[in-house]
């Protein structure tokens, strides 16, 4: 007799947004976020503490709204802290994220902000580059009040897997997956873009702007290798996991990560929900997928390989 | 008197450079075992157990200090051996341990309440709060800090916080945050949180061709380079890229680290220690270094006001430094 499995279902989140945008581009990029598809919306500044066309009353509004089209909204704290004025806007996310009228979670992107939220007794989601690398960090994570985590980005299925079988029986978190977008790689105090127009960081003239996908280096025979988006330096290969949507749930995996591109992300997270609804196979995503990304794929890091690798499904892995 | 922190820590890639740092002048070395437990795993590299008690007993019988680094993320598979690590490190007598992984930091405070903490650089604590965490979580003495912080921040952290502060004073330049940087993985499947090294030699190609010797990372293009120039090791940050048209040293020109003209400001704020990079390097470099440095040193603590590198030093250290400013002409951009 055929055992009919309880398949649970996939949730999508929108990643926080990693570029630099127009004010009135992010804000009607969000309004339309409101109509799509997606289960989480993380909304906030990652990259860089000159980014000012959205403050945090902005996007508190923006989450009030999100919230009322039936999203969870989670804040997202900035990753490189340098100076006190980083601190005082993330300890001001934290306590007025807290105030607003849905009580959005904060996702902690490095452990001071994880030490301000469970000294505040919030819970909170654990982002990609608190470097949760082994089930002790991560239970300790989650004794802390972590409700969610997302591994870093480099991290192979069977880590992930063996991070959570190893995890204590009493310990309850929710893992998302980075799963379609620019893998963010690497983060410095230097911004990469105010230097490649031969500018200081302190008057970079908010050329990010310019780049709404990020401004893709190449090698010297031509191969695109990463973008550069300000202080954050990213992959100029789209990680997706759209082949192998089938393989996440094996990993454990509950949410699974879509990070914000320029154009056509509305029609990106619609093949994601189709999958997510078993409407489209995986096998087939890649040619519907295709049109609509700003660069080739990867997913090598997920088959704990060469983040840059991509292999399709049917070649062997 | 705040200056006589000020501790010289000198790396130690094996046992003559251990020798080399205690007899030129070090407070202290750091060094790693002959695997990823440590971020400078590369062959011929680092101790074993034989040699880590030798060089125990070499640097603590003329009073220098050991630090074990184990900073590296221990995985689920492999934990262990990270686990074995902390307590060999305790077993044999090290000074110190400097880790990077919260987990691994319960455990080795669990184990060996004794054992003194350091926070490693690849940890990425940039503010008091994440320095703090640790102070309070796992009594960490002392954090390294990340190579992003101006003095003034570094300042700051200081004021707010009671663990020790030790800053990089000399060496190769991470041009990213510590800990938060994945492209070499993403070029070839390693990275430094997770192998213990950036760009590995097993990726690494050399190829003399018509255009000029290239060097890859896993097949792709680090730097090419004309043959009045010398070539440099491929690490990834450190090639020469195309942006929009522009072939340039697009995040990092090949350069070292070098804050000896800051050390009277780096006295006055209470920096605990002064690390040099370089556990790669020959006992040779790092006896010039650790003598340069040993001196620099003592000359800020006796005068700290009318301190000035020397002629003599600062071409030592031009001499043994990573690469050159000379080949980047017009490409050279202020940094940040």
């Amino acid at each position: 007799m055929e055992m009919i499995k309880p398949v649970k279902r996939m949730k999508l989140a929108l990643g926080p947004l990693l570029y630099y945008w127009s004010r009135e581009d992010t804000l009607a990029f969000y309004q339309q976020a409101a109509g799509w598809p997606l289960d989480i919306v993380y909304l906030g500044e990652t990259v860089c503490s000159r980014r000012h066309l959205l403050r945090l009353p902005d996007w508190l509004e923006l989450a009030e709204k999100l919230g009322a089209a039936g999203k969870e909204v989670v804040l997202s704290s900035q990753t490189l802290i340098e100076s006190e004025s980083d601190l005082k806007a993330l300890r001001k996310l934290i306590a007025d994220g807290r105030e607003g009228g849905n009580h959005p979670k904060v996702e902690a992107n490095e452990w001071g902000a994880v030490r301000l939220l469970a000294e505040a007794g919030c819970e909170f989601v654990a982002g990609p580059t608190l470097n949760a690398y082994n089930p002790d960090t991560l239970a300790m994570l989650a004794e802390m009040g972590a409700t969610r985590w997302v591994p870093p980005v480099e991290m192979p299925r069977e880590t992930i897997r063996d991070m959570l079988a190893a995890l204590p029986e009493s310990t309850h978190i929710e893992t998302e997956l980075f799963g379609y977008g620019r893998l963010p790689l690497a983060f410095s105090a230097r911004c990469f873009t105010a230097r490649h127009y031969n500018l200081q960081k302190d008057d970079c003239q908010f050329r990010c702007l310019d780049h709404p996908d990020g401004l893709v280096l190449a090698s010297r025979e031509g191969e695109d290798f990463l973008a550069i988006n300000g202080i954050q330096t990213q992959s100029a290969k789209v990680m997706s996991l759209a082949h192998r949507f089938d393989e996440l749930p094996a990993a454990g995996i509950d949410v699974l990560r879509l990070s914000p591109q320029w154009r056509q992300m509305d029609r990106v997270v619609a093949i994601f929900r189709a999958l997510a609804d078993g409407d489209i196979a995986p096998k087939e995503a890649p040619a519907r997928l295709d049109r609509f990304m700003p660069a080739a794929p990867c997913d090598g890091y997920w088959l704990g390989e060469a983040g840059m690798d991509y292999h399709p499904v049917g070649a062997p892995a | 008197m705040t200056a006589a922190l000020l501790e010289l820590i000198c790396p130690a890639g094996s046992l003559p450079a251990l020798k080399a740092a205690v007899d030129h002048g070090a407070d202290g070395v750091y060094l790693g075992l002959k695997d990823n437990t440590n971020a400078r795993n590369f062959a011929g590299l680092n101790f074993d157990e034989k040699s880590l008690a030798d060089g125990i007993r070499y640097a603590q019988a003329r009073g220098r200090k050991v630090l074990m680094a184990l900073n590296t993320y221990p995985q689920p598979a492999t934990l262990p051996r990270w686990h074995k690590a902390v307590d060999t490190a305790a077993s044999l007598g090290v000074d110190a341990i400097i880790l990077a992984d919260p987990g691994l930091m319960a455990y080795a405070r669990k184990t060996h309440p004794q054992l003194r903490l350091h926070l490693s650089v690849q940890g990425s604590a940039t503010s008091y709060e994440a320095v703090n965490f640790y102070r309070e979580r796992f009594g960490i003495q002392r954090a390294v800090l990340p190579r992003v912080l101006s003095l003034a921040q570094v300042e700051n952290v200081i004021d707010h916080t009671d663990a020790e502060i030790e800053l990089f004073g000399f060496g190769g330049l991470c041009v990213m945050v510590e800990g938060r940087c994945l492209l070499s993985s993403y070029a070839c499947g390693d990275s430094p949180n997770t192998f213990g090294a950036c760009s590995p030699g097993h990726a690494v190609r050399w190829e003399q061709t018509p255009k000029g010797m290239e060097t890859r990372l896993n097949g792709v293009l680090i730097d090419r380079y004309a043959d009045n120039e010398k070539a440099g090791y491929p690490t990834l940050c450190k090639g020469r890229f195309e942006v929009q048209g522009e072939t340039y040293y697009a995040l990092e020109e090949p350069t070292s680290l070098n804050s000896m003209e800051m050390l009277p400001e780096m006295a006055r704020l209470g920096i605990a220690a002064i690390k040099i990079e370089g556990r790669q390097r020959s006992p040779a470099y790092v006896a010039q270094v650790t003598q340069v440095w040993r001196a620099a040193i003592d000359a800020v603590k006796r005068a700290p006001e009318s301190f000035k590198p020397t002629p003599a030093w600062t071409a030592a250290l031009a001499k043994v430094s990573e690469g050159s400013m000379n080949t980047l002409g017009a490409y050279y951009r202020p940094w940040k």
